[in-house]
């Protein structure tokens, strides 16, 4: 199964608004729970979500252990060019993901 | 005997009763806007050192939880989203999770549109507020109140 998904309309008219829904795959684990043999489970969240659209930053989360298991986002941006929405996460563990969605941009 | 006294429920009394009634509500929306003790020097970090002025975000959370370990969140701030006038950073605060701050995000003029979902933990029954500090330096916030049936576990278990 993918690590993520990113949701983006396949057609979008230039300079129209749209939503950008991304889904992640991670357990989120908040540091405060323990194992069946009573030691504490390390935390491991991701801490840091970026967004690019065409490489410049639309979005920019910093996420606490206060987030649901599997994060899920959804944010707006506006339509400037065809091009590829790509966003990049780090977890506690030092575990760098990312994930691309394909964009076209109608006039 | 039960009827022994049937004009204590006075006119009087009924009327004090009904006055009564109008003004529980009156005071429960006095105290929506409130923020926690616990977040205001959170809040105040957040928005450069002042209170923000309560209006302008809305942060929509169902008012009844059944799990906390996963509670949609939407907040969106009323604002143009043009290069002179937009939302810089929203911040999301509870009241009771052993974290209070929940997620920060970031966004420009090119979003559009202010407004972010996502799902959160939430650990009890709790405020939740959400803090926009605009281009101009400017801070609004929002808080909701949500009933979590069965919370998030962080109680060691």
């Amino acid at each position: 199964m993918a690590k993520a998904r990113i949701k983006v309309p396949e057609v979008v008219k230039r300079g129209a608004v749209f939503e950008v829904r991304l889904l992640i795959r991670h357990p989120m684990e908040t540091g405060f729970r323990y194992n069946n043999v009573g030691q504490k489970i390390p935390k491991n969240i991701v801490h840091t979500v970026r967004c690019m659209y065409n490489g410049a930053e639309v979005f920019h989360a910093e996420l606490f252990p206060g987030i649901a298991a599997n994060p899920y986002f959804s944010f707006f941006t506006t339509a400037e060019g065809s091009g590829e929405l790509e966003c990049v996460w780090t977890d506690d563990a030092g575990v760098t993901t990312s994930e691309r969605a394909a964009l076209t941009v109608s006039e | 005997m039960i009827c022994a006294q049937p004009n204590r429920l006075s006119r009087r009394h009924v009327l004090v009763g009904l006055l009564g009634c109008l003004l529980v509500p009156l005071g429960r929306a006095r105290s929506a806007d409130a923020i926690p003790e616990k977040l205001v020097p959170l809040i105040r970090q957040a928005a450069g050192g002042m209170l923000p002025q309560v209006g302008r975000v809305s942060l929509i959370l169902p008012t009844l939880a059944e799990s906390g370990h996963s509670v949609r969140l939407r907040v969106r701030v009323e604002s143009p989203m043009t290069p002179q006038a937009h939302v810089k950073n929203i911040h999301i605060f509870s009241e009771k999770n052993p974290r209070p701050v929940i997620a920060r995000f970031s966004l420009g003029p090119r979003a559009g549109r202010a407004e972010v979902h996502t799902r959160i933990r939430l650990a009890g029954t709790q405020r939740v507020v959400a803090v926009a500090v605009m281009n101009d330096g400017t801070a609004w916030m929002a808080g909701a109140e949500v009933v979590v049936t069965a919370a998030a576990c962080v109680e060691g278990s």
